[in-house]
């Protein structure tokens, strides 16, 4: 299923995600640590959920009848932290403090620190039951909100991502979609060498979830996937995009040991210029 | 010599309550993991089905639910029993819930070796230690049905987690239920020692002051039912007036009440105190009250600790 995207959107869309790139680079690379690899795989998905998909008003941030997206895998937090920024919930100036003390910017997102974040997560395996409360709590409460759960593929090795995925399924929850950033790749390697997720695809439909697959960094297939969600009224859907751990920074791309190290001063230089950051000394 | 006293369950009040909260509060919701019938959140389900959530055996999942329905802003109460809540759960309570500062009440029922014949694997002797050492978390553990009643009214206004913990057998009537959060009711006024009592052990705390006091000992009682808010003023003034202290409660020595009390008077204001509960090990299967009285709590042994402490004080030969 591919979205019919104005050309410009998608150009728009792209622009922003090679952005947050950048920033999840100087972000790390300034912290020291942090999880590079997953934020970057991640990094076209959430900039299609907080640019075009969510319901969402930097300007009232809280208003109930929002969208929520919970980052189940909250590790890619520099992604999300970016994408918020730009956005325009907290001042793009902010994002260098990632991981220092007294930051809001926690090594794993944390509502209570930075409000516009939904659910705080870190632990694996909790966002989507969180989502899964949150879908609930709406359609209790008869509010149109939708709510987007972000999961890794590690996490997909956790007993309670599948109890939580069972509940979205048995409650019918149609305004929930779980959306898999299936990079393959785990802290430790791949994750079907260390303990194998496959058929996923497959998995998610047995716990009754309208399934898509989609390249992970193609925003017409992402959008179209969204839009799918959206007809799909009786049941949860299950985005299974398929990614590349590191995305766009050619060293990183597929490596797993840049799951949670951060770039040195000087990769950090040579990754932003793949990035389309010229060179230090360079003239503009 | 044990007082003749109406017995009542804990659970019957919690599942009572849960309804006349639920009456009073529309936006409520209650969870549950397939225990429904022994926790006695069925009352609630049966009378507010669109509001209840029986999620199976899932219980750290049914913590995770929970936390996503609070923060919209519901006050919402998970039940299963103490080993699935605190143990089976625990990471789960303290991300999703603790963490995140949701609006969970949990109510765990079966704490303890009270339990009984279920054995070690479900008898929780952990859990007041556990849940006392998350930041943020309300910790109570009522001795009766009426500060159940009140303890679940309490939590349900207070606004963050909760923690309270409940026991499968029925218990005798000791308070008035004029529970709050943060206070210890002086049961007994005393000067020559101080029983701190948490949960199901107060009737036996009690028995043994009223013993003692037939013999010109003066023993004061404090119920320990909030452990998290504590009464530090209440513990430091009978540490002050009583210069000793005897804990009682049916949980492990090693991080419950009893080192809550050691701690705190050892800074503060340091007296004898002894701890009776359970030691360093895990139950086992048996007649509740037998293995309360097999795993140390027997009132003779409350009874010969007590008088430990008098003698040590001086107080008696």
């Amino acid at each position: 299923m591919v979205e019919d995207v104005p050309v410009d959107r998608l150009a728009s869309l792209e622009a922003t995600a090679r952005e947050i790139r950048r920033e999840v680079i100087r972000m790390t690379c300034a912290a020291g640590g942090g999880h590079p690899g997953g934020s970057l795989s991640a990094t076209d998905l959430l900039t299609a959920l907080v640019f075009h998909e969510l319901r969402i008003d930097p300007a009232d941030p809280a208003r109930p009848d929002r969208d929520r997206l919970v980052l189940s895998k909250g590790h890619a937090a520099p992604a999300l932290y970016a994408a918020l920024a730009l956005r325009g919930y907290f001042p793009r100036s902010e994002l260098a403090t990632l991981r220092q003390l007294g930051s809001r910017l926690q090594g794993h997102v944390d509502r209570r620190k930075l409000p516009c974040i939904e659910a705080s997560t870190g632990c694996l395996g909790q966002g989507i039951g969180m989502a899964v409360g949150m879908a609930l709590d709406a359609r209790l409460a008869g509010r149109p909100s939708r709510v987007y759960a972000v999961l890794g593929d590690g996490e997909c090795q956790a007993g309670p991502t599948w109890e939580a995925l069972m509940a979205g399924g048995h409650y019918r929850l149609g305004n929930l979609v779980a959306i898999l950033d299936r990079n393959g790749l785990e802290t430790d390697g791949s994750t079907e060498a260390i303990m194998g997720i496959e058929p996923i695809a497959d998995k998610f439909r047995a716990f009754r979830y309208h399934t898509v697959e989609v390249d992970g960094h193609d925003f017409r297939q992402i959008l179209g996937a969204f839009a799918e969600a959206r007809r799909t009224t009786g049941g949860p859907t299950a985005i299974v995009a398929r990614t590349v751990k590191g995305k766009g920074v050619s060293f990183m791309e597929g490596q797993h040991s840049w799951h949670g190290k951060a770039p040195s001063k000087a990769e950090a230089a040579r990754a932003l210029e793949e990035l389309g950051v010229p060179p230090e000394g360079t003239a503009p | 010599m044990t007082a003749d006293r109406t017995k009542e369950s804990l659970r019957d009040a919690y599942g009572a309550t849960l309804v006349e909260l639920g009456e009073k509060d529309p936006t409520m919701v209650v969870l549950d993991a397939d225990l429904s019938g022994s926790t006695r959140t069925v009352a609630f389900g049966n009378k507010f089905p669109d509001r209840f959530f029986n999620v199976g055996v899932m219980e750290p999942t049914m913590m995770t639910i929970a936390a996503g329905l609070a923060l919209g802003g519901r006050t919402v109460f998970a039940s299963t029993f103490a080993v699935f809540a605190a143990g089976q759960a625990y990471n789960a309570v303290r991300q999703s819930i603790g963490y995140n500062r949701a609006n969970v009440k949990i109510v765990a029922t079966h704490g303890g070796l009270l339990v009984g014949g279920d054995g070690g694997t479900h008898q929780m002797v952990e859990d007041i230690g556990l849940m006392r050492g998350l930041p943020g978390m309300t910790v109570i553990v009522p001795a009766d049905a009426p500060t159940t009643r009140a303890a679940v009214r309490a939590v349900a206004d207070a606004d963050g987690p909760a923690y309270v913990r409940l026991t499968r057998e029925n218990l005798p009537t000791v308070t008035d239920g004029a529970f709050r959060l943060g206070t210890a009711p002086e049961l007994r006024s005393g000067s020559d020692l101080t029983i701190v009592a948490v949960g199901a052990l107060l009737a036996r705390a009690l028995d043994v002051a009223d013993e003692l006091a037939r013999v010109g000992v003066s023993v004061r009682v404090l119920d320990f039912a909030s452990v998290k808010p504590f009464d530090e003023a209440a513990l430091l003034r009978a540490a002050r007036e009583t210069g000793a202290i005897l804990v009682l409660e049916e949980h492990s020595v090693l991080t419950g009440v009893g080192a809550l009390v050691a701690s705190t008077t050892s800074e503060s204001y340091p007296v004898p105190v002894r701890r009776v509960g359970v030691p360093d090990v895990f139950g086992e299967s048996g007649e509740p009250w037998a293995l309360v009285d097999r795993y140390g709590m027997s009132t003779e042994r409350i009874r010969d600790e007590a008088w430990e402490l008098l003698r040590g004080r001086g107080k008696v030969q």
